[in-house]
């Protein structure tokens, strides 16, 4: 039994020592680095304006984006989930491809469609109406983090509902339950687990997205970038490791917080 | 089944309002990239130039993307394959912690990660200037995806049997692994070969420099670039981008089908 226990962590070790050494190593220092400008650097994002304010933009921006993606997301899912119509594994694939875009490209898109010389742009002119551009503002960046959300969401409530009991929701029919009902009573229970899931997720990936709102370089500062410029621009060490404890405690806290209100069932997914 | 009935109009329709806005900027920049001029639109006649433009200034960041993003799979594979077999058969309390402490890289953002890789290791500077530097922050955010994924199977129960059937027939802890066990997991090892994959590409991308966003060696950056160059150029580089990386990920997703059926798991 000794022998097969040596043998488990000879299996383990090359992994151990090195998240050891290039993760729990580094992030430890990390936590230590506010300390020697003072203890007050911890909380530096609530003490300096500047920081809160970039903090309760991207806590915002972050929540929009999560609960308009849930929104959409599980519209489009249970219809694709219920639809079917030739080339729809293609629409599928082709709607989950972003998830594999880099946030820069991301980026670019809303400039494609919110420019100077974006779509909208030439709409509205042709409407008569001027050029109207939203790419570097609150909208282009709110578009941006939809963007890269909405994937994630299609394809997780595609499968779940995909996967829902339609007997339940006949039973409600043949009861006499009205759409709206099904919808409440049937659809939004089942459901719950994975909004749950995917919301957090959506939650944690926005406020922690950098790529997107760098090649905006929106007016709209968000954490990630008040981050980035105290260490790139003002070489501020020990402010820019208390934003990404910061950053860091928010992020782990949503997704641990759903993981535990999600129950046993879900730990496993 | 679910039954095919009609659904309310609103629903089709928010799903193909949501369809365009998803696929038209993909379509967009396509277009825009094999155009000669973007404001005169097709009229101006389709060019390769851009293409070709894109290939020169940056077709060695594509190569490099690529080769990281196979270096990543690599590395994964090789700590984290026995890593999920060691968690899988443990039942000490410290593998549950290890595992729980192994998805944390996972769980905050990748720019605290890099910040921390940098203040610990930036003074050497000829790692953090070097491809193992990157490498070694894409292996950590990784490795978590291809320790659950095959950890999970390493946890079937016939395999349990399985190994002590190869046991009891005298195989050795080497024989059983490569012989009875990663077969076994193949199907797991090759949907986290997929993941990690595409993971290592879509976090970096052509830029892998981008991954550690906060070298102070950083030009003005590629996203800098990418808000002000030609808007052609732009989308010739998102066509390079689906061009290199769609065949690969297609390719590794047919793989995985294959193994699938081949091992009906």
């Amino acid at each position: 039994m000794t022998s097969h226990s040596r043998l488990l962590g000879l299996c383990a070790a090359p992994a151990v020592a090195f998240f050891a050494a290039f993760w729990l190593l580094p992030v430890v220092r990390l936590f230590a680095l506010p300390a020697e400008k003072g203890w007050t650097t911890y909380v530096a994002v609530l003490l300096d304006s500047r920081y809160l304010h970039s903090l309760l933009n991207t806590l915002g921006l972050s929540l929009a984006v999560t609960l308009v993606t849930l929104l959409l997301g599980g519209v489009v899912g249970i219809t694709l989930a219920r639809l079917r119509f030739a080339g729809k594994p293609l629409l599928l694939s082709l709607l989950t491809l972003p998830l594999s875009f880099p946030g820069v490209i991301i980026g670019f898109f809303i400039i494609l469609l919110g420019g100077r010389q974006g779509l909208v742009a030439d709409l509205t002119e042709w409407l008569g109406l001027g050029r109207t551009t939203f790419a570097y503002g609150l909208t282009g960046l709110f578009l941006g983090y939809l963007y890269f959300s909405l994937p994630r969401a299609i394809a997780t409530y595609t499968a779940a509902a995909s996967a829902m009991d339609a007997q339940l929701e006949e039973a409600a029919r043949s009861l006499g339950a009205s759409r709206w009902q099904v919808a409440k009573d049937v659809w939004i229970p089942e459901l719950a687990q994975t909004t749950l899931a995917c919301g957090a997720i959506v939650f944690a990936t926005s406020m922690g997205a950098f790529g997107t709102a760098f090649t905006l370089a929106s007016k709209f500062e968000v954490l990630p970038i008040t981050l980035y410029n105290e260490f790139t621009n003002y070489a501020n060490f020990a402010l820019a490791a208390s934003l990404s404890i910061t950053l860091g405690l928010i992020t782990w806290l949503s997704l641990f917080l759903a993981r535990h209100a999600a129950g046993p069932a879900a730990a496993g997914a | 089944m679910p039954h095919p009935r009609q659904l309310p109009l609103l629903l089709p329709a928010l799903t193909a309002l949501v369809s365009v806005f998803m696929l038209a900027p993909i379509a967009l920049s396509v277009l825009a990239g094999l155009v000669n001029n973007y404001s005169t639109g097709l009229a101006s006649g389709l060019t390769l130039r851009w293409i070709s433009e894109v290939l020169d200034v940056y077709g060695s960041t594509v190569a490099a993307s690529l080769l990281l993003a196979l270096l990543c799979v690599g590395g994964s594979l090789l700590l984290g394959v026995p890593c999920a077999y060691a968690l899988a058969r443990s039942r000490s309390r410290w593998a549950r912690l290890f595992e729980e402490l192994l998805t944390l890289p996972v769980a905050v953002p990748g720019l605290a990660t890099a910040l921390a890789l940098i203040l610990a290791y930036g003074q050497f500077s000829s790692f953090r200037q070097s491809f193992a530097f990157i490498l070694v922050g894409h292996l950590v955010f990784t490795l978590p995806f291809m320790v659950r994924t095959v950890g999970a199977a390493f946890r079937r129960h016939e395999l349990l049997a399985l190994e002590e059937a190869a046991r009891s027939l005298g195989a050795n802890f080497g024989q059983r692994f490569m012989g009875v066990l990663v077969p076994a997991v193949l199907p797991a090892i090759v949907a986290g070969s997929l993941m990690v994959f595409t993971l290592s590409v879509g976090a970096v991308s052509l830029n892998w420099k981008l991954h550690t966003p906060l070298t102070r060696t950083l030009p003005v950056g590629l996203a800098d670039s990418y808000a002000s160059m030609r808007i052609e150029i732009g989308s010739a580089y998102t066509l390079v981008f689906l061009l290199v990386i769609l065949p690969v990920l297609w390719g590794l997703q047919w793989l995985g089908h294959l193994i699938e059926k081949h091992h009906g798991t």
